[in-house]
Formats: C-alpha cells, sequence, structure tokens
C-alpha cells in the first residue's frame, strides 16, 4: 500500500500531503506519523496541506486527532499552507478543529516549533 | 452538452473517483474557487455516507438548467438500511456511525438545493445542485 513519506528536520517531523488521499491512506498516516515521533522524540509536527484541494470531514478530523495524539506524545502539530478556499469551506462544514494549530506557511510553522523546543531562542515570542 | 455519469461507490478510492468527477464538472461550468471547492466537499461527505451506511452505492453527475442559470447536480443513491430520522440526521454531531456527524447537515450547508428521501429497509437518495 502507498504511504506518505515523513522527513526529520531536526526535532521536527515534516509531511508534506501531495496526493488526494483515500481514507486508508489518512489512516495509515495518522499511524505512521504517531510511531516516528516516538521513534526520534520529535518536538513538532508540520503538516503541509497546500497541495489539498479539498479537507472534508474525514480528513479533518484525522488532523484533529493528529494533534490530540502528538500533544499526549508531548509534540506539537502545525497545520500549514490551507488554501482560502478550503478555510472557507471547512468553516462552513462546521468543522473548526479547535485543537489545531495552524500557520500560513512552512517557515511561520517551524517558528512556532522552534518557539516551543528552545523558549529563549527568540526574545519576545516566547509567550508559550 | 455534456451526458450525466453515473460512478460506482464500493471502496474508499471510489469516493476519490467521486471528488474527481465533481472537481473536472464544476471546472467545466465555471464554478469560481470556492464553489469548486464546497461542492466537491459536499460531494465528498455524501460518497461516503453512501459507503459507510449505504454499503456502496453510485454517484450520478448532471448539468442541470433553470431559466438562464446552470447548475450541477449529484445524486447519491444506495439501498442500505435507510435513514429511520432524517431530521435527526441532519443534525450536527448526530451519527449512528464513527464521523463526527457533520456529513449531512454540513454537505446541506455547502450547496444551493439540497433533497433527501429515504426509507428505511429500502434505502436512501440524496440530491444536491449549486448554481452558477
Amino acid at each position: 500500500m502507498d504511504r506518505i513519506p515523513i522527513l526529520k528536520l531536526g526535532e521536527a517531523l515534516l509531511v508534506t500531503i501531495q496526493v488526494d488521499m483515500h481514507d486508508q491512506l489518512a489512516t495509515a498516516l495518522e499511524e505512521d506519523l504517531t510511531n516516528r515521533i516516538v521513534e526520534v522524540g520529535a518536538k513538532g509536527v508540520l503538516i503541509d496541506i497546500s497541495s489539498l484541494e479539498i479537507v472534508d470531514s474525514f480528513i479533518g478530523r484525522m488532523l484533529d486527532s493528529i494533534a490530540a495524539v502528538s500533544r499526549m506524545l508531548d509534540a506539537e502539530t502545525v497545520v500549514v499552507g490551507m488554501r482560502p478556499a478550503v478555510a472557507i469551506t471547512l468553516v462552513e462544514l462546521g468543522l473548526s478543529m479547535p485543537g489545531v494549530k495552524t500557520a500560513l506557511d512552512v517557515d511561520r510553522g517551524m517558528a512556532i516549533i522552534r518557539r516551543r523546543i528552545e523558549p529563549g531562542a527568540q526574545a519576545g515570542l516566547s509567550d508559550y | 452538452m455534456t451526458t450525466d455519469t453515473v460512478l460506482q461507490i464500493r471502496n474508499s478510492s471510489d469516493i476519490v473517483r467521486v471528488r474527481q468527477e465533481a472537481r473536472s464538472r464544476a471546472v467545466a461550468l465555471g464554478f469560481t474557487l470556492v464553489e469548486q471547492t464546497k461542492f466537491i466537499t459536499a460531494a465528498s461527505e455524501l460518497a461516503r455516507n453512501t459507503l459507510e451506511y449505504g454499503g456502496g452505492g453510485t454517484a450520478t453527475f448532471e448539468t442541470v438548467h433553470s431559466g438562464f442559470r446552470s447548475g450541477l447536480r449529484a445524486t447519491f443513491e444506495d439501498r442500505g438500511p435507510g435513514i429511520a430520522d432524517i431530521q435527526l440526521a441532519l443534525q450536527d454531531g448526530y451519527t449512528t456511525g464513527k464521523g463526527l456527524g457533520l456529513g449531512l447537515g454540513g454537505a446541506r450547508r455547502l450547496v444551493n438545493d439540497f433533497e433527501i428521501d429515504s426509507r428505511p429497509g429500502e434505502g436512501t437518495r440524496v440530491s444536491i445542485v449549486r448554481w452558477k
């Protein structure tokens, strides 16, 4: 079966979703990611969804679930690159994903995770 | 004049195919990006319902006209157990499965017209239209 690649970037993991995922692929990603977080002791997970044309309730629930599980394993999940039309649709669908942190792009998402790893690294930004 | 397309929904790869068909038809009709995204998302939710609750079925896409307007209709049909209480099933958060209970109510908010017909023991038919 196909798998979505998970890259290690320092203490963070990066997943770039580039295909229109069928449901089993999304479920496999959730499992793979959880295992990798523990394997490498990741402190953060970046999920780049800029290639996704739609996020329906199944994928939304998967993102929410990944965020919740990684939080239990002491890693922060940031979903980056959501398209504007996807954001509008998700809100109308009724899926606000309160447990998921978002950032506009990979750089900003990485900055969120870096602040978490080294709170003193960027003075004035270490607000959590 | 485009012809109707009937797609079988038997597994989760078929849901991907439903999304692709919804997308190509929405693009062909000149929907804006937001209109496309809403229609494809609604189709994805309903295709998953057909698979999970109806045990599989079909999705039919057609172009419809009303006066000067044209629109895209998608109809999802299954011969599953049917829905006992449609009003309840349309409520956000209500589910008999493992989903979030946003599929039906959410899909209805993403389109202009929404019709549902279901008979316990016979099946369910949901039809949506997004007008250009």
